[in-house]
């Protein structure tokens, strides 16, 4: 099938169209495409997708100012274009924007697995809480009565440990004032 | 250890234990990025350059690695990538790429780490059956390895932080690899994939994300990352791949009680098409050794042995046929090997058990 624009190219990027209520298809080569302005390269983002569901949503609010990342300086436009981010920072920069994308992607807004070995008891600790505290909520709801009072001695031991871990701190930071 | 040296053989993963019938394989994937690097996608090549040597060199010197075979995906040709990608070793878009990435793999093919695909580190562990906690306490060891070395981007809140938001929290996709030609002889996956969607699982083809399934192979992975435990990720999964199991073995009972005539012509012909066919596309070949695989799991195809099916599985895809005859071939060429290959190989196993029965 030839392209109906240019007749002379093979037609690859066929559209639909509803004009009008009625229903009608075009076929036209790439070049062509690209010229009606078709992006036909253009992956649709994840981002666009998610942020279309809400209708009148972030997407077509006009930002007053394009912030950038200070770390990486990728701009919130470059993250809608591509749907990745630049680098770890950039979810500090756009946390306001990213939350909701994040929470209905996922359905959740707080982390429960695995934590690096390399943080902190402090940021070790509340994870293991976030996680011990939903257990304990599950055990409630099925009357698990047993296993919810062992989880809340444990939650209770993770707090010790966090406020153990704080004095400690505090003292050595005491120290190094002296 | 070279990439030859790799191509020779049959990674673990790929052996066709006894039990292997319906779950083919079982991987967990964890993303990891460092601390105060940009993302892969958005540094420069000479700033992943530096992330891959750097990373390269500690996952190189890490015991669970056992003196692991490194590649550079400069170093290699777009054949070598092809057959990475169809070990499952490497993803389709890693292929694409040259300098500033590569792979680390462990002699068995169990562990894989590719560096500066999407993120720093894709660590995956891969095995044969349905084996989830076993690839997830294996990957957990290589990562526990690794963060003793190197400073993760970790979040309190999202949890692991990576290129894509869709992979923070747990940064884990568990999946596995499922054969069920009996549940869609029945014509019963559609509300499987459906009531899958629904407890947010996805269901995928043989290859990932975006590509159709051939040969009745369904890989189905967790699309949520953020909120749960790993383990109780993988438990979940566990438990509805086990549901999805008792449904294809459910489904096989039927067909053999209420279709069996119709399900012997199916394998029959698949055996017989295989058997002379001159001219075979790879979707053809894995739609027929499908075939062939189900019908030696009803036990109702004698003349082949599951070792076969399992090798030419592997063998009859574009990257291992031209690895195997030794140079690169168009795609036409491609189709008349890969018959070739599927002939004789079915040929011989049927000259061995007519012999065994001679003797």
């Amino acid at each position: 099938m030839l392209c109906e624009k240019c007749q002379d190219k093979e037609a690859t990027v066929h559209l639909t169209q509803v004009v009008e209520g009625a229903v009608k298809k075009i076929h036209l080569c790439e070049e062509c495409a690209a010229e009606s302005g078709f992006d036909v390269h253009g992956p649709m983002s994840i981002t666009d997708i998610l942020l279309g569901m809400g209708g009148e949503s972030a997407a077509s609010r006009p930002t007053p100012v394009d912030r950038s990342c200070p770390r990486c300086h990728m701009r919130q436009a470059d993250f809608k274009k591509t749907g990745r981010l630049g680098c770890p920072t950039c979810y500090e920069t756009f946390e306001d924007e990213l939350a909701p994308l994040i929470k209905a992607m996922h359905r959740h807004e707080q982390h429960m697995g695995k934590v690096p070995s390399r943080e902190s008891v402090r940021v070790r600790m509340s994870t293991e809480i976030a996680a011990l505290q939903k257990s304990l909520e599950r055990a409630v709801a099925q009357e698990h009565y047993e296993e919810a009072a062992e989880i809340r001695d444990r939650i209770r031991t993770c707090r010790q440990k966090m406020v153990s871990e704080e004095k400690k701190a505090e003292a050595e930071k005491d120290s190094h004032a002296d | 250890m070279r990439i030859e040296d790799l191509f020779e053989r049959t990674g673990e993963w790929l052996r066709d234990a006894e039990d292997t019938g319906i779950v083919i394989s079982s991987r967990v994937r964890l993303a990891r990025n460092l601390r105060d690097v940009a993302f892969p996608g958005w540094a420069g090549e000479e700033e992943c350059e530096r992330v891959f040597i750097h990373l390269r060199d500690i996952l190189k010197g890490l015991k669970e690695l056992n003196d692991p075979l490194s590649v550079h995906m400069a170093d290699i040709t777009m054949l070598d990538k092809e057959v990475l990608f169809e070990r499952h070793l490497i993803s389709r878009e890693h292929a694409d790429r040259g300098r500033g990435s590569g792979l680390i793999v462990r002699e068995d093919e169990v562990v894989a780490v590719m560096v500066n695909e999407e993120d720093h580190l894709r660590l995956q562990a891969l095995y044969p059956g349905l084996a989830l906690d076993q690839a997830w306490q294996v990957a957990n060891a290589v990562d526990s390895a690794l963060e003793k070395e190197v400073s993760y981007a970790f979040s309190t809140r999202w949890g692991y932080l990576t290129a894509c938001p869709s992979n923070v929290g747990s940064g884990m996709r568990a999946s596995v690899m499922l054969h069920l030609p009996g549940l869609v002889l029945m014509d019963e996956m559609g509300p499987i994939v459906k009531g899958m969607g629904k407890i947010g699982l996805a269901v995928r083809g043989l290859w990932g994300e975006g590509t159709e399934a051939v040969g009745n192979m369904f890989q189905v992975s967790n699309q949520i990352t953020l909120g749960d435990r790993e383990e109780d990720i993988i438990a979940t999964l566990n438990r509805i791949v086990a549901e999805v199991v008792d449904h294809e073995r459910n489904a096989r009972l039927r067909l053999m009680e209420k279709k069996e005539s119709i399900v012997r012509d199916h394998v029959g012909r698949a055996y017989g098409i295989l058997s002379n066919a001159h001219v075979l596309t790879s979707k053809e070949s894995l739609d027929l050794l499908s075939s062939l695989r189900l019908g030696i799991d009803l036990g109702i195809l004698d003349d082949v042995d599951r070792s076969t099916v399992a090798k030419l599985l592997t063998q009859v895809q574009p990257g291992h046929l031209q690895k195997l005859v030794g140079k690169e071939l168009k795609p036409a060429q491609r189709d008349d090997a890969r018959a070739d290959l599927v002939r004789s190989s079915l040929l011989k196993t049927t000259r061995i058990s007519r012999n065994d029965e001679q003797t």
